[in-house]
């Protein structure tokens, strides 16, 4: 879960390709105050950026779920959040978003992707497969970016459709921006 | 072990009457229907649902509003189904957040099933290690005092597991529709504009 991705070519801190950089001004401009995560390599960056910001609270779950009853229960006090999770916590989550479908809550999940390019762990893949299809039986709106200048707007327009429209919405974020993990790499550190 | 002499309607209409600024959260099942029974509130958001997130909700709520005082009322096979939002809440620690679970030890919807409170699992203790500073069991009459002036105004986030007498009072229930739940509770907290939020 911790181990380092290796992201495609590194963009500096100010490049228009930076998107954890792109996420975390959307959040800024959505009012986003609370940022719930389970630790994953992909959005290491974006969790450093929003821990480092005074005006988000980042909250660290055990498991993707409680992020969906903190988001319920967040937004019954008027604060807006977003859960930051990848495609393997997406099974965890099922039942609890039938309860905020039930209740119309609005939902933000920025979703990093595995099991699809260049996986090296077979056991990502049948659960990064079935991510899309599962969400959106659930009543999620799926919204998949792979380049990496699409990924600001795309969650701008999460936020906004999510807070505007009373929508459950997910932005996934392909593993062809994320980067391929291999531990190979871990070992010739 | 004695057998508890506490029964559940009555330490929640303890808990709730004059309830002032308090927001509460209910577990789906017999704490919901407990709460409703000591009147269907606009700022009681009972779950019908997604067991196991009572305690996560209540979070939410606690850090979205930390002028309230949140109270979670639930169950023992609720509770245990979040046993990670323990670790959680205790990392937050929330300040004006309490979670009372309603312990006989059964799962009441479903058939009072044993469950693993009935064989000794310690919710209290597993709450004290996670680092809430007020875990208690409660079994007694002469705790409830103390037990309200925890979820009313002790600094928290307070965890108290009340033992309950084995019993199946009759369904009290609230509103079923989630959506309206919802709006009712946030219009009666945030005000009219938040319809328009």
């Amino acid at each position: 879960m911790t181990t380092e991705s290796t992201a495609a070519p590194v963009a500096g801190p100010d490049s228009p390709e930076d998107w954890p950089a792109a996420i975390h001004r959307a959040l800024f401009h959505g009012g986003v105050g609370l940022v719930s995560y389970v630790p994953d390599a992909g959005h290491k960056r974006l969790i450093e950026l929003c821990r480092s910001d005074d005006a988000i609270r980042t909250l660290p779950l055990t498991t993707e779920e409680e992020g969906i009853g903190l988001a319920m229960g967040a937004w019954l006090g008027g604060e807006k959040s977003v859960l930051l999770l990848q495609s393997s916590g997406v099974g965890n989550l099922v039942n609890v978003l039938g309860g905020a479908r039930e209740c119309r809550s609005p939902l933000v999940m920025i979703v990093t992707m595995r099991g699809e390019y260049g996986e090296f762990n077979p056991w990502q893949v049948p659960m990064g497969r079935a991510t899309p299809a599962v969400l959106r039986e659930m009543g999620v709106v799926v919204e998949r970016v792979s380049e990496a200048l699409a990924v600001g707007p795309a969650v701008e327009a999460a936020l906004r459709l999510a807070y505007r429209s009373y929508a459950a919405v997910a932005v996934l974020i392909a593993q062809s921006l994320v980067g391929i993990k291999s531990f190979q790499e871990q070992v010739d550190r | 072990m004695t057998d508890p002499t506490l029964r559940r309607r009555e330490v929640v209409a303890a808990l709730l009457e004059e309830r002032g600024d308090l927001l509460v959260v209910a577990g789906l099942g017999s704490a919901a229907w407990d709460c409703t029974a000591a009147g269907d509130h606009p700022l009681t958001f009972p779950l019908w649902g997604a067991m196991g997130q009572a305690a996560m909700m209540g979070l939410g709520l606690a850090l979205a509003q930390p002028r309230w005082r949140v109270l979670v009322v639930t169950g023992d096979g609720e509770a245990l189904m979040g046993l990670g939002a323990l670790a959680t809440i205790g990392v937050q620690a929330p300040q004006n957040l309490s979670i009372v679970v309603l312990d006989n030890g059964r799962y009441g919807e479903t058939g009072m099933q044993e469950s693993h409170t009935a064989f000794g699992v310690d919710l209290a203790r597993i709450a004290g290690a996670c680092g809430f500073p007020w875990a208690e069991n409660v079994a007694s009459a002469q705790q409830l005092p103390d037990l309200r002036l925890a979820v009313h105004t002790r600094p928290g986030p307070n965890f108290a597991v009340v033992k309950v007498m084995v019993e199946k009072p009759p369904l009290v229930l609230p509103p079923r529709d989630g959506a309206l739940l919802k709006a009712r509770f946030r219009r009666a907290l945030l005000g009219p504009e938040a319809d328009t939020q």
